[in-house]
C-alpha cells in the first residue's frame, strides 16, 4: 500500500451541547476507494466538512503530503486536491456545462475586455467528458441534464481542479438504479487514475461492490474499519449498532385500542411507483424511522394533505376521507407538527399567543372579531400545561429556543381536538429538558386517546418513545417491529432494506 | 397606536410647523380644507394598496385603474343616463372584477404581482384612452348631480371648518378598514400569509384565497376612490389622470411601516403616511419651489425617513435581543436547577 497523501489524525468536533467527532483518525492513499458508513447523525457529513475546509475542527492534526496543520481552509482544500461533491449541488442551471465547470476560472481573451473564450473553454472541457464516458456536449445547458448527469459534472469540475480526492456526500441516494451503475463505474474509473474517492452512503451493496475499505462512525467516534476482505452486511451493521440506549420508555396506561389512522397504499410523488400502508390505533405512539430520504416525511405532508396523495386512501376510524388541503385534515383533527418549524410551524416573529390561536381563530370570535382577551388566556394556559419558557405570551416565537418554539407549535393543536398527531423529527434542536417533556405530553396524550405518529431519524428516540416501530425503506414500509423486537439492529436492518431475520418473524399489523 | 405611527405623527407636526413658520397661509381655513381633501381622496387607495402589501404583493395599477373607472362612471351618468346609484354600483363591481383577475393570475398562474399589475398599468390606461379616443371625459355644460356631488364633492361646516366629504369617507373606511386588519380574522390571516405563506398553509389558511381576497378589497376600494376622484376633478383628460397614483399610494404605505416583504404594516400609519405625503405636497407649493421638483422634494424627504427609521429599528432591535438574552437566561435557570436535582 503506498504512503497515504492525507492524514487526519485525532479530529475532535465540538459543539455547544455536542460532540459531533470525537478523536477521529482517517488516512487517504492515492487510488484508494473508502466507504464512510453511519448511522445518521453519527459524524459522517462533519468529517467530510472538516476535509473540504468547511468546517474547522475543534482539535487535531490534519497533515497533507506531510505538512501538518490544524485545519483546512476551503482554498487549502482545493488546493491539496480535495473536491467535495455536495448531497445539494451547487451548480448554476443558467449555464451550459463547460461554463459549470469553469466558473470563476473561464479562459479569456480579448485583454482587457475579459470576453470568455468558449473554443478554449469547451476544448479543455471535452476531454474530461471523454474520459468519464459522459453522454453530454461541453455546451449542454445543464438545465437540461438529469440528476446524475449534473453529478457527472461536479465531478470534472473536480477533476478540472486536479483533484486528488473526490468526496462525495451520499452520491446515489436520488439515481436510479442503472445511474447508480454508472457513478460506480466512474468511481472504479476515478481509482485507475489514481484519484482516490470517499464516499457516504447507506446503501450497504453499494460498499461491498466498490470500497477498498469502510470506516464505520458511530456517535462521533470511529467504531472500526474493515477491508475489501471483511466486508459483508452483517459485519458492518454490527459495527455501524452497539451502543446502549438508555431506557425512556413509559408504557401506555391501557392497550392500544381499535385503529383510528389507516393509510391504504398511499402513493407520494417523490416514490410514485412505492406505496404505503401502515395503521396508527387509538393510544399508541407508532415510530416511524428509516433514513433520511426514505419518503416518510413525504409522506407525512400528503397525509396532512400540503402534498397531493397520488393514489391510495386515507381512513379515520374506518371512513375513508378526501384531504386535499391541510384545513381539510385539520377539520377531521389530524394534526402536523413539521420537521422545519421555522418555515412551516410558526410565524417567527409574531406573539405566542397569535401563534397559537392561528389554526383555530374561529372559536375566539364574537361578532366576526377575535376576542384578544379570550386569546392569551388560552395562549396562558397551554404555556403553563407546556412549560413553555417565555417572559409572556406577547413575547415574539422568534426569540425563544428550540425546545419552547417547539412546544408553541405542539400547543396551537393541543388547544383543539387532536385525533391524529404526526410529528415529523419531534425533538430536532431541541434541548434534553424539553425533550423530555415533550416526551411526557405525547404520553399524556396517547392516553387520553390520541394516536400519533412519529417520524424520528433518532434512534434513542425511536426505539425509548414509540409502542410499536414502522420503518421506511425508499418509499416503501419494509417492516414492522413490535416492541419485543425492538433493537438497534433491527431497525437499522429494515431501513437499509435488509429483512429481519427469520428467527424474529416480522408480524405485520393492519 | 404603535410607535412607529407616533414617530410619524411627530414627524407630521415637525414638517407641518416648518411650513407654517415659513409661510403662515398654511395655516388659512381653505388651504387647511383642500388638503385635507386631497389626503381623503388619496387615503382610500392608499390603504387599497396597503391590503394588497401586507400579503407580500403589490398592486401597480392603481392609477391606470383610477383613470378607467373614472372615465367609465362618468361616461355612465352624462352619456348614457344611467342613474348614479347603479352606475356607483357598476363601477365599484368593475374594481371587484379588476381584483379578482388579478388575484387568479398571482395564485392560480403563479405570476409575479409586480408582471400582472405593471400589465395591468399599460392596459387599463390604453382602455381608458381608446374608449374616449383620448378625448377628455367631463360634465356637459348644464349637467348637474347635486345629490351625488354634494356626497362626493362637498364640504360640510363643521365648527367653522368646512370638512370636505371625501375626508368623512376615508374615515369610514380607515374605521373599517382598521377593525377588519386589526380585530378580525380575515386580518389575521393576511398578516400570517405575508409573513409567512407556508406556515400559515400548514395553520390550515387556504392562502390563496386571502391572497385573492386581497386584490378584491384592493380593486373595490380603488374603485370607490376613483369616483371620488372623478367627482372633484369633473374633468378626465384619459392620458394623464391618477398618472403615478400607485407610488403615492405605495409611497404612503411604506411610510405607515408596510414591509414590501409582507407581514407588516397598520391603517393608522398608512393614513397618516398619506398626511405627510400631502402636507410635503403643500410644502412644495407654498414655498415657491419650482413645481418641476415636486416629486423629488417628496422623494428626498421620505428617504431620509426611512433611513432614519431604518436606523432607529436596528438600533431598538440590538437593544431588545440583548434584554432577550439576559431574560431567556433567567427563565432556563429554573430548569436548570431542576435537572440537577
Amino acid at each position: 500500500m503506498p504512503e497515504p497523501f492525507l492524514e487526519l489524525v485525532d479530529i475532535s468536533k465540538i459543539y455547544p451541547g455536542v460532540v459531533a467527532l470525537d478523536h477521529v483518525d482517517l488516512s487517504v492513499s492515492r487510488g484508494e476507494v473508502i466507504a464512510l458508513i453511519g448511522e445518521n447523525g453519527a459524524g459522517k457529513s462533519t468529517l467530510m466538512r472538516v476535509l473540504g475546509g468547511v468546517v474547522e475542527p475543534s482539535g487535531g492534526i490534519i497533515r497533507v503530503d506531510g505538512v501538518e496543520r490544524p485545519s483546512l481552509s476551503v482554498a487549502e482544500a482545493i488546493k491539496a486536491g480535495i473536491a467535495f461533491v455536495h448531497q445539494e449541488l451547487n451548480l448554476f442551471d443558467n449555464l451550459d456545462v463547460a461554463g459549470n465547470v469553469y466558473i470563476g476560472r473561464e479562459p479569456v481573451r480579448g485583454g482587457p475586455l475579459k470576453l470568455i473564450d468558449r473554443k478554449r473553454l469547451y476544448a479543455q472541457v471535452r476531454p474530461l467528458l471523454e474520459r468519464l464516458g459522459a453522454d453530454f456536449e461541453p455546451d449542454a445547458p445543464l438545465a437540461e441534464l438529469s440528476l446524475a448527469q449534473r453529478q457527472l459534472v461536479e465531478i470534472i469540475k473536480a477533476l478540472s481542479l486536479d483533484a486528488r480526492l473526490v468526496i462525495m456526500d451520499e452520491p446515489t441516494s436520488s439515481l436510479t438504479l442503472t445511474e447508480t451503475d454508472r457513478l460506480m463505474r466512474v468511481i472504479a474509473g476515478l481509482k485507475a487514475d489514481g484519484v482516490s474517492v470517499i464516499f457516504i452512503t447507506h446503501r450497504l451493496n453499494e460498499v461491498m461492490q466498490c470500497a477498498d475499505r469502510a470506516v464505520v462512525l458511530r456517535d462521533g467516534r470511529m467504531v472500526g474499519a474493515l477491508t475489501r476482505a471483511e466486508l459483508t452486511p452483517a459485519a458492518m451493521i454490527r459495527l455501524m449498532i452497539g451502543r446502549d440506549l438508555k431506557s425512556l420508555y413509559v408504557p401506555p396506561a391501557a392497550a392500544p385500542g381499535e385503529s383510528v389512522l389507516d393509510i391504504v397504499e398511499a402513493v407520494t410523488d417523490t416514490y410514485p411507483e412505492r406505496a404505503v400502508s401502515l395503521s396508527v390505533r387509538r393510544g399508541e405512539i407508532l415510530g416511524l424511522a428509516g433514513l433520511v430520504g426514505s419518503g416518510r416525511t413525504e409522506l407525512a405532508r400528503a397525509v396532512f394533505g400540503v402534498d397531493p396523495l397520488r393514489g391510495g386512501e386515507i381512513r379515520l376510524e374506518g371512513q375513508p376521507i378526501r384531504i386535499a388541503t391541510p384545513r381539510a385534515a385539520i377539520e377531521h383533527g389530524i394534526y402536523l407538527v413539521p420537521e422545519d418549524r421555522k418555515s412551516s410551524g410558526l410565524l417567527l416573529d409574531v406573539s405566542i399567543t397569535e401563534n397559537i390561536s392561528l389554526p383555530d381563530l374561529a372559536s375566539y370570535l364574537r361578532f366576526w372579531l377575535v376576542r384578544t382577551a379570550r386569546e392569551a388566556e388560552n395562549a396562558r394556559r397551554q404555556r403553563e400545561r407546556l412549560k413553555i419558557r417565555a417572559p409572556d405570551v406577547a413575547t415574539s416565537v422568534g426569540s425563544l429556543s428550540g425546545g419552547n418554539q417547539q412546544k408553541v407549535v405542539l400547543a396551537k393543536w393541543l388547544s383543539m381536538r387532536p385525533r391524529v398527531l404526526i410529528f415529523d423529527e419531534p425533538t430536532r434542536g431541541v434541548d434534553v429538558g424539553a425533550k423530555q417533556e415533550i416526551y411526557d405530553m405525547l404520553r399524556r396524550l396517547t392516553d387520553a386517546g390520541v394516536a400519533i405518529l412519529m417520524i424520528s431519524s433518532d434512534m434513542e428516540e425511536v426505539i425509548g418513545v414509540s409502542d410499536r416501530i414502522a420503518v421506511m425503506h425508499e418509499g416503501a414500509i419494509s417492516g414492522f417491529l413490535d416492541r419485543s423486537q425492538f433493537s438497534e439492529h433491527n431497525v437499522l436492518q429494515l431501513a437499509v432494506g435488509q429483512s429481519v431475520q427469520a428467527r424474529e418473524p416480522c408480524t405485520r399489523k393492519t | 397606536m404603535h410607535k412607529k405611527d407616533v414617530s410619524l405623527l411627530v414627524l407630521i407636526l415637525v414638517v407641518g410647523a416648518v411650513v407654517a413658520f415659513i409661510n403662515p397661509r398654511f395655516l388659512l381655513v381653505g388651504n387647511l380644507s383642500n388638503t385635507a381633501n386631497q389626503v381623503g381622496l388619496f387615503g382610500i387607495f392608499s390603504i387599497a394598496e396597503a391590503f394588497v402589501i401586507i400579503i407580500g404583493g403589490i398592486e401597480l395599477s392603481v392609477g391606470s385603474v383610477i383613470a378607467l373607472l373614472g372615465v367609465l362612471f362618468i361616461d355612465l351618468i352624462v352619456n348614457r343616463d344611467v342613474n348614479w346609484v347603479a352606475a356607483f354600483g357598476i363601477i365599484i363591481a368593475g374594481g371587484l372584477a379588476i381584483g379578482v383577475v388579478h388575484g387568479a393570475l398571482v395564485t392560480r398562474m403563479r405570476i409575479q404581482p409586480f408582471v400582472v399589475t405593471l400589465c395591468g398599468l399599460l392596459i387599463y390606461r390604453g382602455a381608458a384612452r381608446y374608449y374616449t379616443e383620448d378625448a377628455t371625459a367631463g360634465f356637459g355644460f348644464g349637467a348637474s348631480f347635486p345629490t351625488l356631488e354634494w356626497l362626493t364633492a362637498g364640504r360640510t361646516n363643521v365648527l367653522g371648518f368646512p370638512l370636505p366629504h371625501s375626508v368623512v369617507a376615508l374615515m369610514i373606511v380607515t374605521a373599517i378598514a382598521w377593525v377588519v386588519l386589526h380585530r378580525s380574522v380575515f386580518g389575521r390571516y393576511l398578516y400570517a400569509v405575508g409573513k409567512n405563506e407556508e406556515a400559515a398553509r400548514y395553520s390550515g389558511i387556504r392562502a390563496n384565497r386571502v391572497v385573492i381576497s386581497a386584490y378584491i378589497v384592493c380593486g373595490g376600494l380603488t374603485a370607490f376612490s376613483a369616483i371620488l376622484i372623478a367627482m372633484y376633478t369633473r374633468s378626465i383628460s384619459p392620458a394623464v389622470h391618477g398618472s403615478f397614483y400607485e407610488l403615492y399610494a405605495i409611497a404612503a404605505a411604506v411610510l405607515g411601516g408596510c414591509s414590501l416583504r409582507g407581514g407588516e404594516g397598520s391603517i393608522i400609519g398608512v393614513v397618516l403616511g398619506t398626511v405627510l405625503l400631502q402636507v410635503l405636497q403643500n410644502l412644495v407649493n407654498l414655498l415657491g419651489i419650482p413645481s418641476s421638483l415636486n416629486f423629488a422634494v417628496m422623494e428626498t424627504v421620505i428617504l431620509i425617513g426611512v433611513l432614519a427609521d431604518q436606523y432607529l429599528t436596528q438600533h431598538s432591535r440590538r437593544v431588545a435581543a440583548a434584554k432577550g438574552r439576559s431574560q431567556a437566561h433567567v427563565a432556563e435557570a429554573p430548569l436548570k436547577r431542576a435537572n440537577a436535582e
